[in-house]
């Protein structure tokens, strides 16, 4: 996304202005990882190894975890094996997404999605807030299965 | 038989009003075509040739009457009268119209049934041997596995948006039935030294562009393990299946790339974390679907009248030969009811037809039908007092045609007819092979001959698995086919292998005359089936056969 | 090496019941495959179809089809594709064959 170009937050109560104030790092799993501070917030490809993160878990503070396609769906898997190593932080999604995919994101371990104010518009908050319901009629949560 | 609970019935209502959402916000322009495009195929909804397209999932190939009644009633009040069942458990409906589509969904949720991923780039609808729960030679039945692997998969966050589809078939005999080696995952029911039953699951199979039969990636996983090891699998394809290349991203291009090897440690790695994930409920919701799938209340009754019609009638007689099949219990019989008249459209019923085999089952067969991935119905649970009864009613409705397994019982997709993708007409060479097969008049000392027919690579008619296989091909802009020998879908899978260049449409007939007529000269006597003499022969006779004229020029 | 250009017409998909759809010489979608306009200009039908392009409203999927002048009936397809979308299925007789 664009420097400086407002993001737009859609978490379970609708749109929202972005309350992170700090910088994204971009993060390849490569490079020193002990540079890294405290309570930072990562941006990763969706192709960065879970297990690489791992080690990070303890500073980071949000991985934002980008949608370069709607058709690609490599961010929810990733989402998902992070929590299960243990990610307990803030996780977003972000950049192309449909709101039809929100239900998809929050099942899959992620906290909120960002979109841009273009998409927002096309598709306007009741939309996503048809899919906010997340947590009823999930066959996974019926066959026990965690996080 | 499986029955929707409250959830299932919820999930399918909301997915309904879901969609129907989605069809007004892409009329209304929230939704691009190329947005839309996903959300519709992920319920079953294709663009083809001249109309919409809705597939509705059978999955496992079970239905009942009540369901089979619906889909006739959906043909004729939103469609042409009559639907396509196909090759991979599922039917089609040719001419919906985009407003209607909701409204179809609706009367499908009316019965438990549903168009949910029987496209896109998900997990499809699970398939499973269509004579599950009734053959004599079956270790067990399939089908509560499948329902399993239904249940996880349907929404499944993670899988809605693969580098590819992928497709699972389940089954539950050593006789595969269910094409396992020519899916994305396939899983065969075993036993191992213990006696315990677990599953043997291979990896990587397909058809299409690039046929491969799938590899063991384990030999015997209990059966606890399935969810977890199955979604292991769908993770590693995830993240490193290939998505900058359409033509390389199905699962078996990704274990071919980085050896079975290691994607097999990959997936065991995943394996190990994901397997703590699941804690139990999946297993207690396992043995609650297995009890639903009991065996029905066998009649005790003597099979006389079977016998004396046996005697009596030779069109019964030959009925019996082709479309029965041996039951677990020795008084009942398996009966197929064969889609596949000589001349007809291979897997279409009118919804006359529907509402005949829908009162079949409700009368004579436990209220129980089948749809098998040879486009073919089946009833899988008939007294054999009452086999006579059930024929004598089929030849009423036209539906008698006792040619189940033989040369004019034809896989053909859609073809260029009706879909999107294809480079060449299938139905009509379907249609021409059959005619000139009833004019032979000898397709019963022809015997066991499986042909299938593509209209394109993708393969949707099997032909790489067809004892006979057919490929449409467009060239230059005319219709051309190419034919391949020995394949076989099988436990004993095999490719079928090309016998040369291709035929145009107006030579494949007398082409597949001229294989026919060579099987017979060669076949060392009447019990050895074509594949057979092919094993044993080899391609060139078949060969010298097809290309008279080349045969002499180059030796081959 | 570059295409020869060949005369064509632009057809779609109704959006609505899928039918097969031609642009005709008004600028309008007519469902009747006689009725097409034929480019024999490469720049005119490439700019026709950008435009088409942008009437996903009504429309869906829009492409240059090649075809021949034809008679009195007007543009013929060439391609056996198009043959059959202008006619319908050869197992039935559904679609445009089947009249409306």
């Amino acid at each position: 996304m664009e420097r400086g170009s407002p993001r737009i937050l859609v978490r379970d109560s609708g749109f929202q202005d972005d309350d992170w104030r700090g910088e994204f790092i971009q993060w390849s799993g490569e490079g020193d990882r002990s540079a890294l501070p405290h309570g930072v917030a990562l941006d990763v490809e969706n192709t960065v190894p879970a297990e690489d993160i791992v080690p990070l878990f303890g500073r980071i503070a949000l991985i934002r975890i980008a949608f370069p396609s709607h058709m690609d769906g490599r961010g929810f898997s990733l989402a998902r094996y992070l929590r299960l190593l243990g990610y307990r932080g803030r996780l977003r999604a972000s950049g192309c997404f449909l709101a039809d995919q929100y239900a998809m994101a929050r099942r899959s371990g992620f906290d909120e999605v960002e979109i841009d104010p273009t998409l927002a518009e096309r598709q306007p908050e009741e939309q996503w807030l048809f899919r906010a319901n997340w947590r009823t009629h999930d066959y996974r949560e019926r066959l026990g299965r965690r996080l | 038989m499986y029955r929707y609970d409250s959830f299932d019935r919820e999930f399918v209502r909301n997915r309904v009003a879901q969609f129907r959402q989605q069809v007004e916000r892409r009329i209304d322009g929230s939704l691009t075509e190329e947005e839309f495009k996903p959300l519709r195929l992920m319920n079953g909804l294709y663009l083809q040739l001249h109309a919409y397209m809705l597939r509705v999932a059978i999955p496992y190939g079970t239905l009942d009457s009540r369901q089979m009644r619906q889909l006739a009633r959906i043909a004729e009040r939103w469609d042409k009268g009559y639907g396509h069942f196909t090759t991979r458990q599922n039917v089609q409906f040719n001419w919906p119209r985009l407003k209607d589509v909701p409204d179809i969904l609706d009367a499908l949720a009316d019965v438990e049934m549903h168009a949910i991923q029987t496209s896109g780039n998900c997990v499809r609808n699970v398939t499973a041997d269509h004579f599950a729960g009734a053959a004599a030679d079956e270790i067990a039945d399939p089908r509560p596995t499948a329902e399993l692997l239904r249940q996880w998969s349907t929404d499944h966050p993670e899988f809605a948006f693969l580098p590819r589809k992928f497709k699972i078939a389940v089954s539950g005999s050593p006789v595969d039935r269910a094409v396992t080696r020519a899916h994305d995952i396939g899983i065969r029911i075993v036993r191992n030294g213990a006696g315990e039953i677990g599953y043997e699951v291979s990896v990587g199979g397909g058809l299409g562009r690039t046929p491969v039969i799938g590899t063991v990636i384990r030999d015997f996983l209990p059966e606890g393990d399935l969810l977890p090891y199955v979604e292991s699998i769908l993770q590693v394809y995830n993240a490193i299946g290939r998505r900058d290349n359409k033509f390389k991203a199905r699962i078996k291009i990704t274990v071919g790339e980085h050896g079975i090897e290691a994607f097999r440690q990959r997936v065991e790695e995943r394996f190990r974390i994901q397997r703590r994930a699941f804690e139990g409920a999946d297993r207690a919701r396992f043995e609650d679907i297995r009890t639903m799938f009991a065996a029905p209340a066998y009649i005790e009754a003597p099979t006389g009248a079977f016998d004396a019609a046996l005697a009596r009638d030779p069109a019964f007689r030959s009925f019996v030969d082709t479309n029965l099949h041996p039951h677990r219990n020795p008084d009942y019989a398996i009966v197929t009811v064969s889609l596949k008249a000589h001349g007809a459209t291979p897997g279409d019923a009118t919804a006359e037809q529907m509402r005949v085999i829908a009162d079949l089952a409700e009368r004579y067969g436990h209220d129980e039908i089948r749809i098998s991935h040879e486009q073919n119905c089946i009833l899988p649970h008939v007294h054999r007092r009452d086999v006579p009864a059930v024929h004598a009613a089929l030849r009423e409705a036209n539906l008698a045609t006792a040619n189940v397994g033989l040369a004019s019982d034809i896989i053909a997709c859609p073809g260029m007819d009706y879909c999107n993708l294809a480079t060449a007409r299938s139905i009509p060479i379907a249609q021409g092979i059959a005619t000139r097969v009833k004019e032979r008049g000898d397709e019963r000392q022809v015997g066991d001959l499986k042909i299938k027919i593509s209209g394109c690579v993708n393969a949707c008619g099997h032909h790489h698995v067809g004892h006979i296989g057919i490929l449409g091909l467009d060239r230059a802009g005319a219709e051309n086919y190419q034919i391949t020998l020995g394949g076989d879908g099988t436990e004993t899978a095999a490719l079928g292998e090309r016998t040369g260049p291709g035929f145009a449409s107006d030579d494949v007939v007398p082409a597949v005359d001229r294989l026919i007529d060579t099987y017979l000269e060669l076949r060392s006597d009447e019990d050895e089936a074509f594949l057979a003499t092919y094993r044993r022969v080899g391609m060139q006779p078949f060969k010298a056969a097809l290309y008279p004229d080349a045969a002499l020029a180059t030796g081959g | 090496m570059a295409r020869a250009f060949r005369p064509c017409v632009l057809t779609a998909n109704d959006l609505f019941d899928g039918d097969v759809v031609y642009l005709a010489p008004d600028g309008a979608w007519t469902r009747r495959p006689g009725g097409a306009r034929l480019f024999e200009d490469e720049a005119e039908a490439n700019r026709s179809l950008a435009a088409a392009e942008a009437q996903e409203d009504v429309i869906v999927g829009p492409y240059l089809a090649a075809a021949a002048p034809g008679g009195r009936q007007g543009p013929e397809p060439v391609h056996v594709r198009e043959v059959l979308r202008a006619a319908g299925p050869s197992n039935y007789c559904h679609g445009k064959q089947a009249g409306s």
